[in-house]
């Protein structure tokens, strides 16, 4: 069995994890702070690709990265890469599909945030990110773990954005879901059912996580 | 050092628009939920942005709009105790201190300062709780000591008391008054509680609905309240329109129009009496003698609230036999001239 899918799969799910941590979180302490009308029109737009179909999301990245469409053509002139079909062109589907569930998490996490925390550091002289990292990430640890979490394991079975946009190379481009997939239209079930287990016990392992994280969550609200 | 405040900022349906000048080295603001005096207190730290006016703290602007001057929270230098204290819920109480110190810039030595505000506290046994472990008077000494660790130029006390027990109160007051000599730094407290800000305040200001309404010498303004909501605020329980009658005579239209001799002049001005619900006496001697009538009586723990028939509060000690209440109260009390509170 060659593990090339379960190896793309998880350098994916994890760089865009990553990703999304960063600009999910950022994304989500900024809309906190905008007034009223400017916070609904983005949270909106943030999230919208959780209920788009995921090949919405990919025709659209189709649009803008394929290589004869303007972004794509500009990086390819650039970089002299291409944006579709390698291995990372996942990267930027699966970003986008997982973007939302970062955010909302992170934004619920700062809405309960206590306000009074940040001012008072303010009051005693502690700069930005000292409140930033040292008090407000702290206090918004497990809504922003369990996030994290559900986020990577929604990047491990993103396959229609994906499959569009990085499409289907043995050794190259394949996943676990896109190989799937591939094995059980050349009727090769035998070994398409092991990857089925094998993600099965990713997915639930991954969530496994996720409640262990909100049971501590549940402890901490009762004390 | 003057703090002297003239701000206006405006929400739908409530207008914050607050003028003083205190140089107190402590200043109390009082007045009912609602009425912008924690929102006057957080202007004065820069957490909230008034939309006009001045701040400024002895030679130091703070705010002022028209030369677009708004210093940040963090560059004010004041210490600001929140209601519910704020304190870093994922810090024991010695990271809290040195949170604070390392705020003030205090990088060198700062364990050895720490350990010394810990010690001045009385923390040091709980040094390595953290806040939720912590009693509310604990919570509030951390909360002190991490605001005296800035050595702050002005404290700000938001409602102190608010989020502790009745029983614990008292003493906390105690301790806090003598914590804060000891500092001896200027204090602006924000209270509803009207004993509180009369035992720690020596310069009062009143607000309602988003205005001062009266500011003075705290003696001064609970003897002679000038106006009925300054006297309400103060805790004066009776109040009634009247009508004048000569110089050193009313006619209380709200309490069945009895006719009553005052000690201070009547001017044209006055259009309101009042009388503190304890000042009234029991008995028929001497002048502005009342007639009890049907009373009820709202009983507490070590006092009565007794209301005559025509609507004036009597406040009495518990002295009068439970059982027998109602045929020892007196027929008549009255209500030396001297004690009578006129109003414009």
């Amino acid at each position: 069995m060659d593990m090339f899918p379960l190896y793309n799969s998880l350098r994916i799910a994890g760089i865009s994890t990553v990703i999304v941590f960063i600009t999910g979180i950022a994304a989500a302490y900024n809309v906190v702070k905008l007034p009223r009308v400017i916070k609904g029109i983005l949270d909106c737009i943030f999230t919208l690709p959780l209920v788009l179909p995921p090949t919405v999301v990919g025709y659209l990245l189709l649009r803008l990265m394929g290589p004869r469409r303007p972004f794509g053509a500009w990086f390819m002139t650039v970089f002299g890469l291409k944006l579709t079909m390698t291995w990372w062109s996942a990267i930027f589907s699966t970003s986008v599909v997982i973007f939302p569930l970062m955010y909302r998490t992170a934004r619920g996490a700062f809405e309960s945030y206590d306000i009074t925390l940040k001012q008072a550091g303010e009051t005693l002289g502690l700069s930005g990110p000292y409140i930033f990292f040292r008090i407000t990430m702290p206090y918004c640890k497990t809504g922003i773990t369990a996030g994290t979490v559900l986020a990577f394991a929604r990047a491990l079975g993103e396959y229609g954005a994906t499959t569009m946009i990085a499409g289907y190379t043995p050794g190259k481009t394949a996943t676990i879901s896109t190989t799937v997939y591939q094995l059980w239209r050349t009727n090769n079930d035998g070994l398409a059912m092991k990857w089925v287990l094998v993600n099965i016990a990713i997915s639930a392992f991954v969530l496994l996580i996720i409640n262990l994280v909100e049971g501590r969550r549940s402890r901490i609200r009762t004390v | 050092m003057t703090l002297s405040v003239n701000i206006k900022k405006s929400y739908p349906g409530f207008t914050l628009d607050v003028s003083f000048a205190a140089s107190s080295k402590r200043i109390g603001i009082l007045g009912a939920s609602g009425c912008g005096k924690t929102l006057t207190l957080k202007s004065v730290a820069g957490m909230v942005k008034p939309d006009e006016g001045l701040i400024s703290f002895g030679n130091t602007v703070w705010f002022d709009k028209a030369k677009k001057i708004n210093v940040k929270t963090a560059g004010r230098n004041v210490g600001y105790l929140f209601q519910n204290y704020a304190l870093f819920p994922n810090m024991t109480v010695k990271e809290n201190i040195a949170a604070a110190l390392h705020g003030a810039g205090i990088d060198k030595d700062r364990d050895k300062a720490a350990r010394d505000i810990l010690k001045r506290f009385e923390l040091w046994d709980i040094k390595d709780h953290r806040p939720d472990e912590l009693s509310g008077g604990q919570q509030q000494r951390t909360a002190l000591a991490r605001i005296m660790a800035c050595e702050p130029k002005l404290i700000l006390l938001d409602e102190p008391f608010s989020a502790m027990d009745m029983f614990l109160r008292e003493g906390m007051r105690l301790e806090l008054v003598r914590l804060l000599d000891e500092y001896d730094k200027p204090v602006v407290m924000v209270s509803h509680d009207r004993d509180e800000i009369y035992q720690m305040c020596d310069h009062i200001i009143l607000m309602e609905n988003g205005k001062v309404i009266a500011q003075g010498d705290t003696d001064e303004i609970f003897e002679h309240p000038l106006t009925p909501t300054a006297a309400r605020l103060t805790g004066c329980k009776n109040i009634s329109r009247i009508e004048r009658i000569n110089d050193h005579r009313i006619k209380a239209l709200d309490w069945n129009g009895i006719e009553l001799i005052t000690d201070e002049k009547v001017t044209e001005k006055i259009t309101y009496a009042g009388i503190r619900a304890h000042d009234l006496i029991p008995g028929e001697e001497g002048v502005n003698v009342i007639p009890c009538g049907r009373v009820m009586i709202s009983r507490l723990p070590f006092e009565w609230y007794v209301t005559l028939e025509n609507g004036l509060w009597w406040k009495t000690g518990r002295d009068l036999d439970d059982s027998k209440a109602l045929n020892v109260l007196p027929q008549y009390v009255s209500i030396p001239p001297e004690k009578i509170i006129l109003m414009q």
